[in-house]
């Protein structure tokens, strides 16, 4: 009995003191109403993927404490909320419900969920409100004549896959010498995974490659049968397109069955950090594609965020954790919706709260140049980006960086996806879901508008 | 042939992996007739326990010897498994006696929550590493029976060895000491057991402290292989099949059991997987469980349970 009153009490302090805390906070957020813009920011720093989704999140979080250290979006306080989806989609979907309407209204949703991303799609015409995938998503909504609300920028999976083959033909002396060679894909058993697939195969055609295909079951902590059939197959190149655990365990296996890591080659998505830590010396040699930027200790953003973000005590992880590979995709993409708005407010007015209308207006005429980046703080992190009505995914660079055994270094020049190969592919899968989904696609006096 | 036994061989191992984990379930139904949902998650505690001691010791004690700091961080961690065990039956336990099976399934299901949410809110939820001085490098043997040899993954091989050596402690544990037959007269039935004299709060400590102790065995074997994180729960998962074929209250069923399902999801993975798209071996080894469910609902070796009606 005393143990349940002495409960209760701690309960009610505690609930006193979050109220006390957090007043401050709403009271703030009240009394500047009109000028705030509402991010939502849907996380997984709990369950199987936290070690990947948290230094998302941080780097996510971090960029909008930096805008608003730096006087906000063109005076407008950038405010965020997040919440925990576990990597799972309904939990995403759950939590865009939620948080939708807050805050006047949600700037746009970013799931890092390919397969939260398939859900959110129906949703976000309905809502009006965009969705950012940049680097994951649904490779087809690059084209925003059908998919109007979603932005795969800087790249989509159709762009790692042709790039990565690109770069074996670039290895192997050129595309014809890649006639009879033989390349397994090792992937996430999931809408993340299977993306690549369409594409490859459409290069095995063209090329004359051999192309193995091996899926990993969720969350991939048991690979050895896979590598097995690896050991079996002795193919020339592995690409490994995994999230999470699955990623280092890959390595290990690769390990135990004597699989050279430097054939191996993964996804942006499998080349960061928490994939080959651990894994140490035994992962050195193994390679895998960036979304533009690697590990960037040097760059002006990270230094300002080191500076006015953490230097101030409002960091949001670790301070050792700023300039990581998964920090700055999680930086970079908040980046790219904040430079929505700015856009937008060119357009509907500066010092004003964009709708997601708006936002959604901003991201399709974005215009990144190389002098903007440079301002921004991201001087050799990236290259520019431009949107338009028929282009939400706006630059396709991408370089390959390799593990020395103790950090991650460059080891290729820039590359970009062959159009020629990739736009056919999206038009013809945008448009086959236009028409099972009933869509007119936007002409381009539309598009205008 | 070479590659079949490489496959039959990665089974083996893997299912004797597999055997340890499920022995934590068979060892706390057997004792208490608890279905411990929460075991996945005291292996990942107890790894994250280990994972992170091992890393503090050094700059505490000042200790420069990984063997010395491994060793104080596996008793610490065995000593917090103690605990864990303790305050289960102090806080859970002793108030559900004589409860319906599912009640109890429930609360080791938020027992599960509970010590999933807490191991990582105090040890934290990246990637941690066990070094145990593990092998990692393959080995190719019979080179001159099988072209290219028959390869052998030295860290497996060891984790085998280890995973028998404790299942076979274990048995001897269970049949030739008092406190092995006193839990065995628990299991049988507690009412009777506790009529005798039979202290069956203390006997719960100990047998939660055995699975505590198997569970970080095995979450320092997973956690030295694939690094210790979140993931390490799904382990648990995988041994589901294994206690549903072996029986939840057999040891030689949970041995047999694990080799059953190890050797059986690596062979439909690598022979039928590719016939039907593969990433076929979890929902295989459920599969293949149920299917001798059909035959033995009791399981390979489990009890028959015969209720007068």
């Amino acid at each position: 009995m005393k143990l349940r009153k002495y409960a209760l009490a701690v309960s009610l302090a505690a609930m006193g003191l979050s109220f006390t805390l957090t007043a401050p906070v709403h009271a703030q957020a009240k009394g500047k109403q009109a000028q705030e813009q509402f991010f939502p920011v849907l996380v997984y720093r709990t369950g199987a993927y936290a070690p990947n989704g948290t230094p998302w999140a941080n780097g996510f979080v971090d960029y909008i404490k930096l805008v608003n250290a730096k006087g906000g979006i063109n005076g407008v306080t950038a405010t965020f909320e997040e919440c925990e989806t576990g990597y799972a989609t309904d939990r995403s979907v759950e939590c865009y419900e939620r948080l939708k309407n807050k805050g006047g209204g949600a700037t746009a949703f970013q799931s890092l969920s390919t397969g939260a991303t398939f859900a959110l799609t129906e949703k976000a015409p309905v809502d009006k409100i965009p969705l950012i995938t940049a680097g994951y998503g649904r490779s087809e909504s690059a084209n925003g004549a059908v998919f109007t609300w979603n932005f795969p920028l800087l790249g989509t999976y159709w762009v790692g896959a042709d790039v990565l083959i690109q770069h074996l033909a670039k290895k192997e002396g050129g595309f014809d010498k890649l006639k009879g060679k033989k390349i397994a894909l090792v992937y996430h058993d999931s809408p993340y995974g299977k993306e690549p697939i369409a594409l490859l195969q459409e290069r095995a055609k063209m090329h004359g490659f051999d192309l193995s295909l091996l899926p990993v079951a969720h969350p991939g902590v048991e690979q050895k049968a896979t590598w097995l059939q690896v050991r079996q197959n002795r193919p020339d190149y592995v690409l490994l397109w995994g999230w999470g655990v699955m990623n280092s365990t890959a390595l290990r296996e690769a390990q135990a069955t004597g699989y050279p890591r430097e054939k191996m080659y993964g996804i942006w998505w499998a080349g960061a950090e928490p994939d080959v830590k651990d894994v140490g010396e035994a992962a050195k040699g193994y390679n895998a594609l960036t979304l533009q930027h690697g590990v960037e200790l040097n760059a002006k953003v990270t230094k300002d965020v080191l500076a006015l973000v953490h230097g101030k005590g409002q960091g949001t992880g670790p301070k050792d954790e700023v300039g990581s590979v998964l920090y700055m995709r999680g930086l970079i993409s908040a980046m790219l919706g904040i430079e929505g708005v700015k856009q937008a407010q060119e357009r509907y007015g500066k010092g004003k709260t964009m709708t997601g209308e708006q936002v959604r207006w901003g991201l399709e005429n974005l215009d990144l140049t190389q002098q903007k980046l440079d301002g921004l703080g991201f001087a050799g992190v990236m290259r520019p980006v431009s949107t338009s009505c028929l282009d939400h995914m706006g630059s396709s660079w991408v370089r390959v960086h390799t593990w020395n055994g103790s950090k991650w270094e460059f080891s290729s020049d820039w590359y970009q996806a062959d159009e020629k190969i990739i736009r056919p592919m999206v038009m013809h899968a945008s448009l086959k879901y236009a028409e099972e989904k009933k869509i007119t696609p936007r002409t381009p006096e539309q598009c205008k508008q | 042939m070479g590659f079949f036994l490489e496959v039959l061989i990665g089974g083996l191992m893997t299912g004797m992996l597999y055997s340890l984990v499920a022995l934590g379930f068979v060892l706390i139904f057997k004792a208490s007739g608890v279905f411990n949902f929460a075991q996945g998650a005291m292996v990942l505690f107890a790894a994250l326990a280990m994972a992170r001691f091992s890393e503090w010791i050094p700059g505490w004690l000042g200790i420069a010897n990984p063997v010395v700091a491994n060793i104080l961080a596996f008793i610490i961690a065995a000593f917090i498994m103690f605990l864990v065990a303790w305050l289960i039956e102090r806080l859970v336990l002793r108030h559900l006696v004589n409860q319906e099976g599912a009640t109890l399934l429930m609360a080791t299901l938020g027992i599960a929550y509970f010590i999933d949410g807490l191991g990582q809110t105090v040890f934290g939820s990246d990637i941690y590493k066990i070094d145990v001085g593990m092998p990692k490098e393959p080995v190719m043997v019979l080179q001159d029976v099988f072209a290219g040899g028959l390869l052998i993954n030295k860290e497996d091989f060891i984790a085998a060895l280890v995973a028998a050596l404790l299942v076979a402690a274990l048995a001897l544990f269970f049949q030739k000491t008092s406190t092995g037959r006193a839990l065995r007269a628990v299991a049988d039935d507690h009412q009777a057991a506790q009529s005798i004299g039979i202290p069956l709060n203390r006997i719960w400590v100990i047998v939660w402290t055995v699975a505590g102790i198997v569970a970080l065995v095995a979450g320092i074997i997973w956690g030295s292989k694939m690094g210790v994180q979140f993931s390490l729960v799904t382990v648990a998962l995988r041994a589901l099949p294994v206690v549903i074929l072996g029986g939840l209250t057999s040891v030689p069923g949970a041995i047999i059991g694990g080799l059953i399902i190890g050797v059986g999801e690596k062979m439909s993975e690598v022979y039928l997987g590719p016939l039907v798209g593969g990433g076929i071996e979890i929902w295989f080894a459920y599969m293949l469980a149920l299917v001798f469910l059909l035959f033995r609902p009791q399981g390979l070796f489990g009890e028959k349970i015969i209720d007068r009606v």
